[in-house]
This record gives C-alpha cells, structure tokens and sequence, in this order.
C-alpha cells in the first residue's frame, strides 16, 4: 500500500469496474516500440490495448513475415500470404511512425528517427530482428547475397531464391550452407533443405541437394534425418561440421562453395551467413560483443542500458530460440511488465511457452515445444516440460502437425497484424 | 479514521481485482495458436468454462488425454498454474 497515493487509490477503484488496467492504476508513460515484426507489434497492441500511449516506428510498408516461407521458396505456397500490412495497426488506433530509428540516447530516454526528429520514452522496446552479417564469411556480401541468397529475411530474396531453383535445369546441385548457433529460427535450415529435397525429388529428379552445416548437431535433428533417409535418401545429402562441412568461403562469380577440405560447385547456392541484432541495438548500447542483446529474463530490460528493452531474435533468451512464436510470447510477457513498472509494480515473474512447426514435405509436419521460466538469470527451459514430437510419429499425427503449423501461422499473424 | 478504513479496503479490493487481470505465468503464450474463433485445426477455447480448460491440461500432463503438443507444453505447469490459467482464459473469453 505504500506509495499509493489519492489518484491511484481513484485509478485502482475505477480498475475493478472498468477493465482498463494500464490507465486505471497509474500505468502512465510513454513508451516507444521499434521494429514492426511479430515481437514489437505484439508489444505494442498489448501495450495499447492497455490504455497506454505507444508509438510503433516502423519503415516498411509491408512485413513479410519469414515463417512459412521455405513452402515459397519451394514452390508450394504463394508469397502474397507471406505478406502483411500495417493499416490493422493503425485502424486499431495505435500511433505509426512510419520512418526509421537511427540512434537512442538512452540517459536522456529518446529515440532519433531518420527524418532528424526524436521520440522521448519512459520505456523503449526494441525489437529489430537481426542483420545478416556480410562480414563473416569470405566472399559473401551483400553483392554476393544477390547471386547465392540467403533468403534468411523474407521477400525479395525469398522470391530470387524460388526463382533459381524453379529455373534450375534438371540434373543440377543445390548447395545449402548453414551457419553456427545462434541464429534465426534454429530448425529453419533443415525445413528448407526437406521442402528443396522435395522440389527436386518430384520435379527435378536427377539433381540433388547438399547441406553443409557448421555444427554438428541441430534442432529437431532425429526427426529431420529420419525424414531424409525415408523421403530423400537419393536427393539429400547432409555434411556436419565432423564431416568437414563448415563453409569457410564462396565464389559468387564461379557459384563456388568452399569448405577446408572440398569445393562444391553450385547450380544454385543458399548460403545463410552469420548474423547478429540489427544495428539500431548497437547504436542504442543494448549489444555485447556477441553482437546480441543480454536481457533480464523476468522484464526483457537490456542489461546493459536501463529503461530499454529487447524482444525477439535480437534477445539473448536463453533457452528460448529465435523464433516468430517466441517473439509473440514475449511481446506479451515484455508488455505486461512495462506496465507493471510504469505503475511502479513488481513484474509477475513469468513463464512462457514456444511452439515451432517444421515441415518435412507437404502435409507431413514436425514440432518442438519449450515452457520457459527465468532461472539463474536466464530463461530457461522448465525441466520435465517441451521437447520434440515422437519420433515413431503416425502419418496422421504427421499430418495434423502440418495443419496445426498452418493454423498458428494464420492465428498469430491475424493476432498481430489483423 | 472510518473513512481510512474504507478508502484503504477499497484500494485493497481495486489492486487485487486489477491484479487478477494480469495474465498467470505462462498464460499470454496460449493465444499464439489458440484463436477467438473455431475453424482452423487448432480448437479455440472461447466459450470454454475454466473447469474445462483446467481439466483438459490436467489431463494433458497427465498423459490421459491424446495429443500432439499439449502433452508437452502442459508438463511445463503445476496444477495450482493450470487452473490459474485456465480462470485467466475463461474470464476473458479464451484468448
């Protein structure tokens, strides 16, 4: 009861009969969110839904949201349902800014747009995605992203991706390189190989498909090598770090893959690079060394400069993988406890859960699970909880799973764009 | 001192009803897959009463109850969280 001055005791009343937390218990401030995708637009609705003033600066004019987007690289899926606008924002009244955050000034709490103005904060979300980084991987820069794509950000370079291989003559190598932890979407690359290996088993059978990886082990990895040796044992063929499958440079002008101890001729080359947050992090001091954000697991408040948080991809969140499903969850979790310390309350400690759904050929889906929980500092996995789909699976628990990924898809993206 | 008494009362109900708004840990993930409306594959849980809710994760983590993910990510909840998520669920319509 402390601090509970005449206003909030009013506030508080007026909580109980109205439903409107945020205004109702002294919740006031400003806070600004950065970045458009499934964790800040998340954040922000969450945040507007609760009475507060929130302002979303977002550039683009669309999102193309990255889930689901190696069906369209495949040749299964249009890209128009890839694609969402922002007027479902705006029409739910949340203010847009529609121009890009350059710089934060984190002592003074103001955000500099790209246009010269600035956007003072109580509290800031960051939520920027990730940079490919064009410095790491010798002869793969942006210029070399145009010819061997990454498809690793969605849109342009997803369509350039399904183009090369719905072009690529029957007979020809497709070489995929995978990068080492972390990175966006950890079962990602192994989706992409399963649906390539599937354009090329029924459409192009006399081709195949290398996967170079830089790590050994992966997620999901007995359900997809199972999936491999019983659906493309003649299409796919995988080569971990072990097996001397790092790439440690590329050619895009011969479309050369190189590793220390072989050269891989492309036809058609999808080289995901390394990554890290995307720049504003840096520029706003919320990075480390590691190039990504170090987060208190209760609020997502960077460890580094206070009154900034960091949601999605850009989060080191421990246990949690950089995912559109995690994303969401924690624009809800980081949401609530901005709220929480506005009005001057203790953040419930949360859990939150992530579902990801693979597919391994049309219709036939996989899945992993995590309940998180805040745990020496981290979040971490709740023990006993999570894991992977069983790996004598039916076709028909196969099948739902496929359909269940399709229908999150749908759910959440009308959740946060609709 | 009566009026205190009072407005102190009120504000303890006001913060406790405002806290029971608050999503349960674990609580805000749910409307990731589970929409307000039925027709996809995934079942909404609008209209569900918190008895259902709590009683169908209960089963889940207990095993009894067939599932593809459920089972696994009930596994991550007590049953005193469940049924802290399941009224938090039902209060607001299943989502």
């Amino acid at each position: 009861m402390s601090g509970l001055d005449r206003r909030s005791l009013i506030g508080g009343l007026a909580a109980a009969t109205l439903a409107r937390p945020a205004l109702a218990q002294g919740a006031k401030g400003r806070v600004v969110v950065v970045g458009g995708g499934f964790g800040g637009a998340t954040a922000a609705r969450a945040l507007h839904a609760a009475g507060l003033a929130v302002t979303l600066v977002e550039p683009a004019e669309r999102y193309i949201a990255c889930p689901m987007s190696n069906a369209v690289i495949a040749g299964l899926r249009p890209v128009d349902l890839q694609v969402f606008v922002y007027e479902g924002l705006a029409r739910a009244g949340l203010t847009l800014a529609r121009t890009k955050a350059v710089a934060v000034d984190g002592a003074a709490r103001q955000v500099r747009l790209a246009e010269g103005g600035t956007l003072p904060y109580d509290r800031l979300i960051l939520s920027p995605g990730i940079a490919l980084r064009f410095d790491a991987l010798p002869g793969y820069d942006a210029a070399a992203a145009e010819i061997m794509p990454h498809a690793w950000k969605a849109g342009a370079q997803t369509e350039l991706l399904a183009r090369q291989l719905a072009d690529m003559p029957d007979g020809g190598t497709v070489v995929l390189g995978v990068p080492g932890n972390p990175y966006r979407c950890p079962p990602g690359p192994y989706e992409r190989a399963s649906l390539i290996a599937y354009l090329l088993k029924t459409r192009k059978p006399r081709s195949k498909l290398i996967v170079l990886d830089a790590k050994d082990t992966f997620s999901k990895q007995r359900l997809f090598e199972a999936a491999w040796a019983r659906l493309y044992p003649d299409h796919l063929e995988y080569v971990p770090l072990a097996g001397g499958g790092q790439v440690t440079a590329v050619d895009p002008k011969t479309r050369m893959v190189r590793t220390d101890f072989a050269e891989y001729q492309a036809d058609v080359a999808c080289i995901i690079p390394p990554q890290r947050a995307a720049p504003i992090a840096a520029a706003a001091g919320v990075a480390d060394r590691s190039g990504w954000c170090p987060i208190d697991p209760v609020t997502f408040e960077s460890r580094l400069t206070p009154g900034i948080h960091v949601i999605g991809d850009a989060a080191i969140a421990g246990a949690m993988p950089k995912s559109a499903f995690s994303a969401n969850a924690q624009g809800k979790v980081c949401a609530e406890a901005v709220i929480d310390l506005l009005a001057g309350r203790e953040p419930v400690v949360p859990k939150l859960i992530n579902t990801c759904y693979s597919l391994v050929a049309p219709d036939d889906g996989i899945s992993v699970a995590g309940v998180y929980h805040p745990e020496n500092g981290v979040l971490a996995d709740v023990a006993g909880a999570g894991g992977t789909s069983p790996l004598d699976a039916s076709a028909e628990m196969r099948h739902r799973e496929a359909a269940y990924g399709e229908d999150w898809f749908r759910t959440v993206s009308h959740a946060v764009f609709g | 001192m009566r009026i205190l008494l009072l407005l102190a009362l009120a504000a303890a109900a006001g913060t406790a009803g405002a806290a029971e708004e608050r999503p349960p840990p674990g609580a805000s993930s749910c409307s990731g897959c589970h929409g307000p409306a039925d027709g996809g594959a995934v079942p909404s849980l609008a209209g569900l009463p918190a008895e259902a809710i709590a009683g169908a994760l209960a089963a889940f983590r207990a095993g009894t109850r067939p599932a593809t993910v459920m089972d696994r990510i009930a596994k991550g909840f007590t049953e005193e969280e469940s049924r802290a998520i399941a009224a938090w669920l039902a209060a607001r319509g299943g989502t």
